[in-house]
């Protein structure tokens, strides 16, 4: 097994984790750190919503990329714009006036054959690298329990179909995938119970089911360690009724809410302790572990994506 | 939207339930879903008796082995008795849970349509059928409610509380009968396999089939044809179950509970699904919010206290404690972590007041310090949320 090398020297990065952990800020951070390093970065949003481009302050975008900040293309991905672009750049057949309403072929033939939505998600993504048309490619891909899928179905469809243009198309695609130098996984999560049982789960089934390589775990919103053991001791000093009614009085109203909020950010940061703790004894010791912090910020937007990556070049070593 | 009712009967889980006989948990992902869908059980078990089942499809290890559902799957399992009693209660009712296994369901919905022993080892022997019933996304969505129907219309329990699948999109499960059953009617269907049984191509689907044999194959195209050609002998099966499946979703003994925390993103999920509920005539029965911060964090006088605290940090613990330059340093952080939380109470809250559209029923649940892994917790959720 070589090193996992360094998120900025790969081509295609897929960032993926449970809803709600964080997964598009990080994809967003990551791009604008390779921004900052000097690189065409494309962003992509599989499941548009819209909020990637958020993170940038901008539109939402379509699938014909748009710059939302210098060096940052962003894209949303869109699988019938895909199938046209492809039909038109692989095949140049002229598809269109022949077969009736593409819409509609398309959407048979993508119910139909499973893997043809995820195959012309994925194909276009390697068709940027392959073009080289930017340096850096960071996919906010599905979470967790749809990635899989995803990157298994070139896999997934050379297995199926043995001859013909798709099996010529996904031979290319398996050549920059499974290569550990241009692609890698990025799995977000959070500490808490069921992100990181899902990540722990991912971790197993990437190694399994497809050829990608996890090439490192983001850990989101690690709250910040308010004391030490000493410091908590003394934090329980100040929490005995004598000692808190002289600070109430001291500081002119009661604080208990105060002591209160600062036992329940212990609490939380333990908890998250404990579940981080179980992540990391679950994976292969020689995965990177990127900890970003939780960032108590009011709106998400461009400050939020500089501040974390701010933290995520931190933890990367730049 | 139904006529609200007059204030002096406010509207409740504990109410709503009691007159349901589905319940479906949905929302975005990582808000609790399960462990709500699961504490609404039990708590429905324990307070209004019946016979209660939890269709779940991944539940947390711990609290499925806290349970004693170790490995439970397709088929039902009662919950003991004896769980119940750890926690301090006696449920009136019976608990029971299973969990969604889609491939068995599949399968297990191929041998009830198949019209006969040859057909149905064909199909599940169908490289395509295999794939589709292992790895396509939407066949999970699909089978969860087709499982939900077959279950209710057994007609063993009384309340079924539905945990639906993580979907990419929250909609997707809606619409999965409805997309299987326009599947199987589509002509495109046919075109493609006429071919398979006649041999003979007209003039105008030619290309079609030029195109189709140049993009997937000869052999691809085959396997398509064959698996398309066996179903359509259960075709009529299939769709009239899609169709009863669908009128079951929008049926008045079914209600739908949306469940989300306040953070921004997987709360717009759940206000678009909300919408969407409302749109589609289906019952949305209440919001649950999970996760959400103690109120005295918003309180704009602790939070001015906050503040005094970490100004005066230096000398307010004088002679309180064996160490005032630690105390001095733990009082700044407290002060600190205080204003830290209190931003994000605020901007919760706030999102909270703009929720567009929330049913009759709006509940809040406070943060817990512990993760729900045992009977004790799900209840002591459950409680929160109940009445």
């Amino acid at each position: 097994m070589t090193t996992a090398p360094d998120l900025l020297q790969l081509k295609l990065v897929f960032v993926t984790g449970k809803g709600g952990v964080g997964k598009t800020t990080v994809a967003a951070a990551l791009a604008l750190l390779g921004a900052e390093h000097g690189k065409r970065v494309l962003t992509c949003e599989v499941d548009a919503k819209g909020d990637l481009a958020a993170l940038f302050e901008a539109a939402p975008t379509g699938f014909v990329a748009r710059e939302v900040a210098p060096g940052i293309s962003s894209m949303s991905m869109d699988t019938e714009a895909s199938l046209r672009e492809y039909l038109k750049l692989q095949l140049r057949i002229p598809v269109v006036g022949r077969i009736g309403p593409l819409a509609k072929a398309f959407d048979f033939v993508a119910t139909a054959a499973p893997g043809v939505r995820e195959i012309l998600t994925v194909g276009k993504l390697c068709y940027e690298v392959r073009e080289r048309h930017y340096d850096l490619v960071v996919v906010d891909a599905p979470a967790s329990g749809h990635i899989i899928g995803q990157l298994a179905a070139p896999q997934a469809i050379n297995d199926l179909v043995k001859v013909g243009l798709i099996r010529t198309q996904t031979e290319w695609m398996l050549d920059i995938l499974s290569d550990a130098q241009k692609t890698g996984l990025v799995a977000v999560t959070t500490p808490e119970e069921m992100p990181v049982n899902e990540t722990l789960e991912l971790t197993t089934r990437v190694r399994e089911e497809t050829t990608v390589r996890l090439s490192a775990v983001a850990v989101n919103r690690i709250l910040p360690e308010l004391f030490g053991q000493r410091e908590e001791e003394v934090f329980e000093q100040l929490r005995q009724p004598a000692a808190e009614s002289v600070l109430s009085e001291r500081a002119g109203g009661p604080v208990a809410p105060v002591l209160e909020a600062a036992r329940l950010a212990v609490t939380m940061r333990r908890t998250g302790a404990g579940h981080l703790q179980r992540l990391q004894a679950g994976l292969p010791p020689d995965l990177p572990v990127l900890l970003l912090p939780e960032l108590f910020t009011r709106t998400h937007g461009l400050r939020t994506t500089r501040q974390m990556a701010q933290a995520l070049g931190e933890e990367l070593g730049h | 939207m139904a006529p609200r009712r007059p204030p002096e009967t406010p509207q409740t889980i504990a109410r709503l339930l009691s007159a349901k006989e589905i319940v479906i948990a949905c929302g975005p992902g990582g808000v609790g879903k399960t462990t709500t869908a699961a504490a609404v059980g039990a708590m429905a078990a324990a307070e209004h008796g019946g016979r209660v089942l939890v269709l779940t499809v991944d539940p947390a290890r711990r609290l499925a082995d806290a349970l004693g559902l170790q490995g439970i799957g397709n088929k039902e399992v009662r919950i003991a008795d004896e769980v119940f009693k750890r926690a301090g209660i006696t449920p009136r009712g019976e608990l029971w849970a299973a969990m969604l296994d889609t491939k068995q369901s599949w399968d297990d919905l191929i041998a009830r349509h198949a019209p006969d022993q040859a057909t149905r080892e064909k199909i599940l022997a169908n490289p395509l059928y295999q794939n589709i019933s292992a790895r396509f996304v939407q066949s999970h969505d699909y089978i969860a409610m087709e499982r939900l129907y077959e279950i209710h219309s057994e007609g063993d329990y009384d309340l079924i509380v539905v945990d639906t699948p993580p979907t990419r999109n929250a909609l997707d499960f809606l619409d999965a009968p409805q997309r299987l059953a326009d599947f199987f009617s589509s002509r495109l269907l046919r075109w493609l396999i006429a071919p398979y049984r006649s041999r003979l191509v007209n003039a105008a689907t030619k290309p079609f089939y030029t195109v189709a044999d140049r993009i997937l194959g000869t052999q691809f195209l085959a396997d398509i044809s064959e698996f398309f050609i066996l179903f359509q002998s259960m075709y009529d099966g299939f769709v009239t179950r899609s169709e009863a499946v669908t009128r079951l979703l929008s049926d008045r003994r079914t209600t739908f509970m949306v469940v989300s925390t306040l953070e921004a993103t997987p709360l717009r999920e759940a206000e678009f699904f909300s919408a969407e509920l409302t749109a589609r005539k289906l019952h949305l029965g209440a919001i649950v919010l999970n996760k959400v911060l103690p109120d005295y964090l918003r309180d704009s006088a602790t939070a001015r206290l906050a503040q005094r605290v970490a100004d005066q940090a230096e000398t307010l613990g004088e002679g309180l404690t064996d160490d005032p330059a630690i105390a001095a340093r733990v009082l700044g952080e407290v002060a600190e972590s205080f204003l830290h939380f209190g931003i994000v109470a605020r901007r919760e809250a706030e999102q909270q007041n703009e929720l567009q559209g929330a049913p009759d029923i709006l509940v809040t649940v406070p943060f817990f310090d512990d993760d729900i892994y045992d009977m004790e917790g799900l209840l002591r959720l459950g409680q929160q949320v109940w009445d």
